[in-house]
């Protein structure tokens, strides 16, 4: 087996083009599990944890722009006034000792319908900025998730970074499982509330073959909350918004639940994230 | 693969490595530092933390060739020539400890936890700790364990 550990962008992309079937290797939270269980064996192992690019965020006008190596711990601590959902999403995963490691880019790498910070991403609405030698693009976030554990990612680019608007409203992410650490989700739910475009964005895990985004209900909750003054929502309001989301979701029964369990947690779940994303939307009006 | 990183302070070289293999067998079968321990090599038990450049991670989910040129403690670094560590001897002394299996992992962590908060609530106990899984004691003497490594921490100005 061959092992790169490029120091620089350029050097990542060369490799990776020069052996698209290298592995990348980046936290190796998913990587190392598959190595260790003699699941992958792969000929290039391409490490990209000393790619400074890749392990810094910035600040580009109304958005974060999230290297992709950044981990989840330094999303909790760094960034949670700027992005709540995604800190949410992030300290719900493993343990500290994965937080430590793992990053957004390796969730998308491996585009497991479970993965936490996906929900995140969509609700959002973020981009996922991919490169390769032969040049860069930016995939939406709603087109980046094909199949399960299947992405729109070719095999000679690497994940760069994420770009994601900062909160501009409240934000919520729940998570269903037996504990709260070391879950994979049997579902989850993610939310974000803009003030300024009057939009509510959503995102689902582990209740279908890919993540997926509540399109029904999130116009629904847009055309029906005060934006104007804020009032409180009715019960009512909010138990149609959970089932719309409930209906959107595409579960099956599998080891870690039933598909009616999925729908009915969900529609739980999202009547209480919506309410509480907006309580503290309120924050955000005075400013 | 030839690695060269540092363990406990002393600069290590080691060759005919692997590239695929985990730092946790770096440093059980090619350095015979035998202190974390290897049980899930997945990730799930927390047995096997250590810290690379100040982080706590799982040496098992960690590529050797990943390590290169990086600071490691391990367990073995923490007691001083006559002296225990104040967690080791809080473990000790709490009666954290049985079949002693997690116990490397679970001091690590807390070690990882008092640097950065010196006095933590039970809350913050037990997520700083949901990563390591100890099998035979039932938790409640490791959180008596960690509340004592705090307040003798606390009163010697160590913490
Ligand atoms: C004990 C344990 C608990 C876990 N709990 C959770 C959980 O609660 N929630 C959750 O979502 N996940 C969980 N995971 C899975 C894992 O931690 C996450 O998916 C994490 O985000 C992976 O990031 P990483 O950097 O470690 O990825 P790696 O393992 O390094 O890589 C993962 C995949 O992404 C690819 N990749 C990595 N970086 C790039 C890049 N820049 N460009 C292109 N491809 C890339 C790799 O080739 C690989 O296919 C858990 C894993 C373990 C071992
Ligand atoms: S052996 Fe590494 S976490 Fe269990
Ligand atoms: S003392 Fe036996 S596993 Fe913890």
């Amino acid at each position: 087996m061959d092992f790169f550990r490029p120091t620089s962008l350029a050097d990542a992309l060369k490799l990776k083009s020069a052996h698209p079937l290298a592995l990348c290797i980046n936290g190796g939270t998913d990587v190392m599990v598959e190595l260790n269980f003699d699941r992958k064996r792969p000929e290039t192992l391409l490490d990209l944890s000393a790619v400074t690019e890749l392990n810094q965020w910035s600040e580009a006008g109304d958005s974060i722009v999230l290297g992709a190596g950044v981990t989840y711990s330094r999303i909790q601590t760094e960034l949670h006034a700027q992005l709540p959902g995604l800190a949410m999403a992030s300290r719900t995963v493993g343990s500290l000792q994965i937080r430590n490691r793992g990053g957004v880019g390796g969730n998308l790498g491996s585009a497991s319908p479970a993965g936490d910070a996906h929900p995140a991403l969509l609700a959002t609405g973020a981009t996922v900025n991919v490169s390769s030698v032969r040049g860069g693009r930016s995939i939406d976030i709603h087109e980046y998730f094909i199949a399960p554990k299947k992405s729109a990612l070719d095999p000679d680019e690497i994940i760069i970074s994420i770009t994601i608007p900062k909160a501009r409203g409240g934000q919520q992410y729940s998570k269903i499982g037996t504990r709260n650490a070391m879950v994979i989700a049997v579902c989850s739910f993610g939310l974000a509330i803009d003030l300024q475009t009057r939009k509510v964005g959503t995102g689902i895990g582990s209740a279908g073959p890919t993540p997926l985004r509540a399109v029904e209900a999130e116009a629904f909750a847009a055309s029906h909350l005060d934006w104007e003054k804020g009032a409180a929502l009715a019960p009512e309001l909010l138990a149609e918004f959970g089932a719309l989301v409930s209906a959107a979701s595409r579960p099956i029964d599998d080891i870690r639940g039933t598909a009616a369990y999925r729908r009915h947690t969900l529609s739980v779940i999202a009547a209480r994230s919506l309410k509480w994303a907006w309580t503290s939307t309120n924050e955000f009006r005075s400013t | 693969m030839r690695l060269t990183c540092t363990v406990n302070g002393k600069t290590e070289v080691i060759d005919d490595i692997w590239p695929g293999e985990s730092l946790l067998y770096v440093l059980r079968e090619r350095m015979g530092l035998p202190g974390a321990k290897n049980a899930c090599e997945q990730g799930e038990c927390g047995s096997c933390s250590v810290h690379i450049d100040g982080v706590l991670v799982c040496a098992c989910l960690v590529a050797a060739g990943q390590v290169e040129g990086a600071q490691i403690q391990t367990v073995e670094g923490l007691a001083g020539a006559t002296e225990l560590h104040p967690v080791q001897q809080a473990y000790l002394d709490a009666g954290a400890v049985q079949c002693g299996f997690c116990t490397p992992g679970l001091i690590v962590a807390t070690v990882d936890l008092l640097d950065k908060n010196s006095d933590p609530t039970d809350n913050e106990i037990r997520e700083a700790l949901a990563g390591n899984l100890c099998r035979c004691t039932g938790y409640a003497k490791i959180l008596d364990a960690v509340r004592l490594a705090a307040a003798r921490l606390e009163k010697t100005g160590k913490a």
